[in-house]
């Protein structure tokens, strides 16, 4: 029940009462979700839907970052060598 | 799917594995809240392939489990009244209330209905006015603005006829209830990602700070908890402590402040039972009275009924992080999927149903 899944915004409208709401696709699967919270959101975008409500947008630079992770890690892991190598000799 | 099948790649997950093998020395527990994190970690079988050093606690974060029996016995009485259409998500359907299940009073007759949201069963109210509607509102932080979305468009629309049973738990307070209990073995958190989508992750830094503990914001594909356990283990290696945001593709640090907006303008703090863990100070979302007439346990008078837990069920200690669900010895016997004899075996995302399915006997 608690998942919220990432869904791409096909079309956008405001109901009667002035609440936004959208056509979001989940891998083909269309379902109608409330926009309210999520004013940034726009056609073409992703959002975070949990029970047929927009939690988030996604960020799409940051949706890199799990693929980039180690890589920091790695040079951090490095720099910290080189300091205590220079601290060593100094 | 976009943002979910990349983040299921082996050859990313290997990396992980290793890297995490290069810079565990030592034993760690780490607890993950949310129970969708529980179902992916047993799923991906990824607590079997990390380290041995590394434990994963499972923690309370499955609010179907955590919905105390009372509420449920509550659900039950108004469910089984002849003008009420009772609304609830799928999974609440068969959790055991002190004598009978949603699905069984609506098997005496009971108009019980299943809906995907809120927002749904307040559509129903609308095309049922000579009806009572009634949406039992379970859930952490991150179902909650859609509840108060629910509550706020009823009113928008002039309802009579829809309330809610609220059964809104909060996170931080349960973290604080497990850190502070006696044997708590927890040394670090994956905090829920969705709940933080919603609420950002600024409750959290005191948390840290208090317990001198790190607290990773996780989301909910392998790739996520793999990275989410290398960073807290990292930070307990090298003995930081501090939150830190894996999720970073949804969630910030001030999270979703329209959603929290609409949280606080229906909703407010009060203590609340949770099953299996008893009462947790501050760490439940009640209606406000501006909104009382939206309260289903005030329109049907239900607020008298209590209830005392089954005996045999250990889902507190499971809840808690203490036990694992083959330790029970009900589990697997007297209790399964298609008679649970407590809340963690009906939800995907309970610990012991994730355990079952999954075929974990050891
Ligand atoms: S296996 Fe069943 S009885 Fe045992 S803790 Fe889990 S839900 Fe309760």
């Amino acid at each position: 029940m608690c998942l919220g899944v990432p869904g791409k915004i096909l079309e956008m409208w405001d109901d009667p009462t002035g609440m936004t709401m959208g056509r979001v696709s989940f891998g083909g699967i269309v379902k109608e979700v409330c926009l309210a919270t999520t004013p940034e959101a726009e056609v073409g975008q992703y959002v975070v839907v949990h029970v047929g409500f927009a939690i988030s947008t996604i960020d799409e630079e940051e949706a890199e970052r799990v693929f980039g992770y180690l890589e920091e890690m790695g040079e951090l892991a490095e720099l910290e060598i080189a300091e205590e190598g220079e601290a060593a000799s100094a | 799917m976009k943002y979910v099948d990349e983040y299921r790649d082996e050859a990313s997950a290997r990396r992980y594995l290793d890297a995490l093998g290069r810079i565990t020395t030592r034993p760690w527990y780490i607890m993950e809240i949310c129970g969708g994190q529980t179902h992916t970690v047993v799923k991906a079988g990824i607590d079997r392939l990390i380290p041995e050093n590394v434990q994963l606690v499972h923690g309370p974060g499955c609010p179907v489990c955590v919905t105390s029996l009372e509420l449920i016995d509550k659900a039950l009485a108004i469910a089984r009244r002849p003008e009420v259409i009772f609304t609830s998500f799928g999974d609440m359907i068969r959790v055991p209330g002190s004598g009978a299940d949603l699905l069984s009073v609506k098997a005496e007759g009971g108009d019980v209905r299943i809906v995907y949201s809120p927002l749904d069963a307040v559509k129903i109210a609308a095309a049922n006015p000579d009806r009572q509607v009634v949406f039992f509102a379970v859930g952490f932080e991150t179902t909650a603005p859609a509840n108060a979305m629910s509550v706020v468009r009823a009113r928008d629309l002039g309802l009579k006829n829809y309330s809610i049973l609220s059964s809104q738990v909060l996170v931080p307070p349960a973290m604080e209830a497990i850190l502070g209990a006696p044997g708590n073995l927890v040394q670090g958190f994956l905090a829920a990602g969705h709940v933080c989508a919603v609420m950002g992750y600024w409750e959290y830094g005191p948390i840290a700070e208090k317990y001198r503990i790190p607290v990773v914001v996780t989301g909910f594909e392998p790739l996520d908890l793999l990275q989410g356990i290398t960073m807290a283990v990292a930070a307990l290696e090298e003995g930081r402590h501090g939150v830190e945001n894996q999720y970073s593709r949804a969630v910030t640090y001030e999270g979703n402040t329209r959603a929290q907006a609409l949280i606080q303008q229906v909703f407010e703090v009060g203590d609340r039972k949770w099953r299996g863990i008893g009462e947790i100070p501050m760490s439940g979302l009640s209606l406000r009275e501006e909104f009382a007439a939206f309260d289903a346990e005030r329109r049907f008078q239900v607020e008298a009924i209590t209830a005392e837990e089954s005996a045999e069920c250990i889902a507190g200690d499971i809840l808690r992080g203490l036990k694992k669900p083959h330790e029970c010895p009900a589990f697997g016997t007297r209790c399964t999927p298609d008679r649970p004899l407590g809340a963690p075996m009906v939800s995907a995302e309970g610990a012991c149903a994730a355990y079952y399915q999954y075929g974990r006997t050891v």
